[in-house]
């Protein structure tokens, strides 16, 4: 036991101190976090950023009756008078206008869908819809106003509906957040199916890099092989809880800077959910959704999945690492298989993740090679207890198989030099006796 | 005493008998060579001696009791003939590591790898890496990572290969001095000179068996052909007699071969008689070299794949 303790400490911290892992880890997540708040600063900041755009309307058809209801803050209508469009098309930019519209008389009568809109420089695309919208109003206003129905009487009549799912749980019922569930899932499984792939190789590396160096034989010498091959193992897996561990405090750490680096932000996220209903609403849906998660069973299920998962992947890997020598090729080969049913995880979570609970995700999420993957897909879905409990044993199950045949195949590969064995000889070092 | 003891070890590849029916004994304190041809199963030998395979049939003692490589391991240093160490890893650190693999407690694996860096002048190296050493210099470190432990027995696999006369000899004088102090040495090599300088006692195997087995001493004098060498200048009517032949004529110095009822004073009163003036005579033993070749000539030198089942 204390060799094997010997071993994890320095396969982890050989790859902990190294400048690649503080990159991976904090540089990583903070590039994108930057990124995005980049991109979340720029797009609140509607009102200063950029220039408001003065437009003039000539309105021939007397589709905005002189008013022109407006609701983006970002566009200044005027609506000129007395002018026709050739005249005006040589004088709106002397007048101070970045863009001119024209109305023609007979748009409505004609059912007209195409208006033009002159401009100094290209318009962009949420203006242009923006004004767009501003049209279809006034002419849908147009329209109910010639068939004798009342605006303001029909805007009431179309409601908005929004469907609520409530699950009825022998606890009592409560809101299903569909939404938040399946990003939470999807967000999970993919880092599973990432930190199993990226793990997994590194342990493939690390094997066969030990063989090619020979330092293999001195280390037998003094450690059983199946010693060498679980402390690499748990070696690099502590490596990967490190870097969920160091990530988990980032996003602790970000939340609370994000208020105190930028109040405005803030601020403005506030405003925006008093004033606009719909905000708030998704807002609060997010949120409550998340409280709805049992976050507390998501966290550790996701903390099982990646170890049973990484153990059962780490320990094939290993056997790979160790029939292979330099040649890279040799290990791609025995590596496609194994990728597999790895892939073919990711790509049962991505539909389990819409139907967590069709039979193709009840078996993906219990077979045991791709459960690690696909049970995250479902878990923050109310599934049966009996399920996750049936899946956990057969990761388990396996996870311990998968390490008695890698650590019999291990022993043998380790220290065999020349050619790559045949699939049927490492059978055949599995099955025999030791 | 014997400090190892292999009893009847065999073991089998799925096409090649590696090992077939070995024993030999080991005194404590001595050096041991151990030769064949390549792929004789020398390799296979010393990882079972090493515990790395378990033989398939047969055992070893150990120090007097059966070979435990759960507890023996730690008394014994291997130093294979390809050499590996992690490249990546600094010197002082991968010393310190595979010291306490060994199980030698954190001090006193500091206090051994000081004590060796001090001794081979390699205290600088502490925060290298191995990948920045020459072949020399990781050959020298590969040495003292095999001895740190203070093992009781170590298999030195061609040791002196990519060293140079300086280095091969301090390394051999180390060797000396772990002898002296208790340690048994079993050393594997092709180098028949570096055997009979070094070694008391030698097997050789070839194709799985063991084929030779004595002291160098011992075998030299076994496989010795009766040849004697003269210093003297004979005329070639002088030679002409039944007592020996000529097996090299130079014109000082004779070799002849002296059939089994000849003995050496008659051979000296022959030519003490014919009036010649000796300057020497002496006995032409067999190099070890000129032995190895002999037998292993007579059996067929690379191995053929057999099928054993």
């Amino acid at each position: 036991m204390k060799k094997i303790a010997l071993i994890i400490k320095r396969e982890y911290f050989i790859r902990v101190k190294k400048k690649s892992f503080l990159l991976t880890t904090i540089g990583v997540p903070l590039f994108i976090i930057g990124f995005y708040a980049i991109i979340i600063a720029i797009s609140l900041d509607e009102s200063g950023g950029s220039d408001k755009n003065k437009i003039a309307v000539i309105d021939e058809a007397q589709l905005f009756d002189g008013k022109i209801e407006n609701t983006n803050p970002n566009i200044v209508f005027s609506i000129i008078k007395n002018e026709t469009e050739s005249n005006y098309l040589k004088k709106y930019q002397t007048a101070g206008f970045d863009a001119f519209l024209f109305i023609p008389n007979d748009s409505i009568s004609k059912n007209k869908s195409i208006y033009n809109l002159h401009s100094i420089t290209s318009m962009n695309l949420p203006l242009m819809s923006s004004i767009e919208e501003t049209i279809n109003e006034a002419i849908k206003r147009k329209t109910l106003i010639a068939n004798g129905i009342n605006p303001e009487a029909f805007k009431k009549m179309i409601h908005p509906v929004e469907l609520e799912n409530t699950v009825d749980t022998e606890t009592g019922e409560k809101k299903s957040f569909a939404g938040v569930a399946y990003g939470v899932s999807f967000a999970c499984g993919i880092l599973i199916y990432m930190m199993m792939l990226i793990y997994g190789t590194q342990v493939m590396r690390g094997v066969s890099e030990e063989k090619t160096n020979r330092i293999a034989e001195v280390m037998v010498s003094s450690v059983k092989p199946f010693q060498m091959m679980m402390g690499k193992i748990i070696g690099i897996g502590a490596v990967g809880l490190t870097q969920f561990a160091v990530w988990i405090c980032l996003m602790f750490i970000i939340q609370m800077a994000i208020p105190l680096v930028f109040p405005d932000l803030m601020h403005q996220v506030n405003n925006s959910t008093t004033s606009s209903s719909e905000n708030m609403s998704m807002v609060s849906n997010v949120l409550q959704g998340l409280s709805s998660l049992h976050l507390g069973k998501i966290l550790f299920s996701f903390l099982f999945y990646f170890l049973g998962g990484y153990l059962t992947y780490a320990s094939i890997f290993a056997a790979i690492g160790s029939v292979v020598s330099e040649d890279q090729q040799e290990a791609q080969q025995l590596v496609f298989p194994v990728m597999m049913p790895i892939i073919l995880g990711f790509v049962i979570m991505t539909k389990a993740v819409n139907e967590p609970n069709s039979s193709l995700a009840v078996f993906g999420s219990i077979f045991p090679l791709t459960s690690p993957i696909v049970m995250m897909g479902r878990i923050a879905y109310d599934i049966p207890n009996w399920q996750i409990a049936v899946s956990m044993l057969c990761l388990i199950c396996s996870f311990l198989f998968f390490t008695w045949i890698a650590g019999k195949i291990y022993r043998t590969g380790i220290l065999l030099y020349g050619k790559k064995p045949s699939w049927k000889e490492m059978i055949k070092w599995a099955v025999k006796k030791s | 005493m014997d400090f190892l003891a292999l009893h009847h070890l065999k073991k089998y590849f799925a096409d090649q008998k590696a090992v077939d029916d070995i024993s030999f004994n080991i005194s404590s304190g001595s050096i041991f060579g151990l030769l064949g041809p390549n792929g004789a199963g020398k390799t296979t030998l010393i990882r079972m001696i090493t515990g790395i395979f378990f033989p398939d049939h047969g055992h070893i003692d150990f120090n007097g009791q059966r070979f435990n490589p759960m507890v023996d391991s730690a008394k014994i240093g291997y130093m294979p003939e390809e050499r590996g160490l992690y490249k990546k890893m600094k010197i002082g650190e991968q010393a310190l590591y595979l010291a306490q693999l060994k199980g030698m407690s954190k001090s006193d694996a500091m206090e051994s790898v000081k004590k060796w860096f001090v001794k081979f002048e390699m205290e600088s190296w502490w925060n290298k890496k191995v990948e920045d050493l020459s072949k020399g210099m990781s050959q020298k470190l590969q040495f003292v990572i095999t001895v740190l432990h203070n093992p009781q027995l170590i298999i030195l696999d061609e040791p002196f290969s990519g060293l140079d006369p300086v280095n091969a000899n301090l390394i051999k004088e180390e060797i000396f001095a772990l002898a002296k102090n208790g340690a048994t040495i079993i050393f594997s090599t092709h180098r028949m000179e570096q055997v009979e300088e070094i070694c008391d006692h030698i097997v050789l195997v070839n194709k799985g068996k063991k084929i030779l087995d004595g002291t160098v001493h011992q075998v030299k004098q076994d496989f010795k052909e009766n040849i004697y060498k003269l210093g003297a200048n004979v005329i070639a009517e002088q030679l002409m007699t039944g007592l020996f032949e000529v097996v090299k004529y130079e014109p000082n110095q004779l070799l002849l071969k002296l059939p089994e009822y000849t003995t050496t004073n008659e051979v000296l009163n022959y030519f003490i008689n014919h009036q010649v003036k000796i300057n020497s005579f002496n006995e032409v033993l067999p190099s070890l070299n000129d032995i190895f070749i002999k037998i292993v000539e007579d059996t067929t030198a690379t191995r053929k794949f057999e099928s054993i089942h």
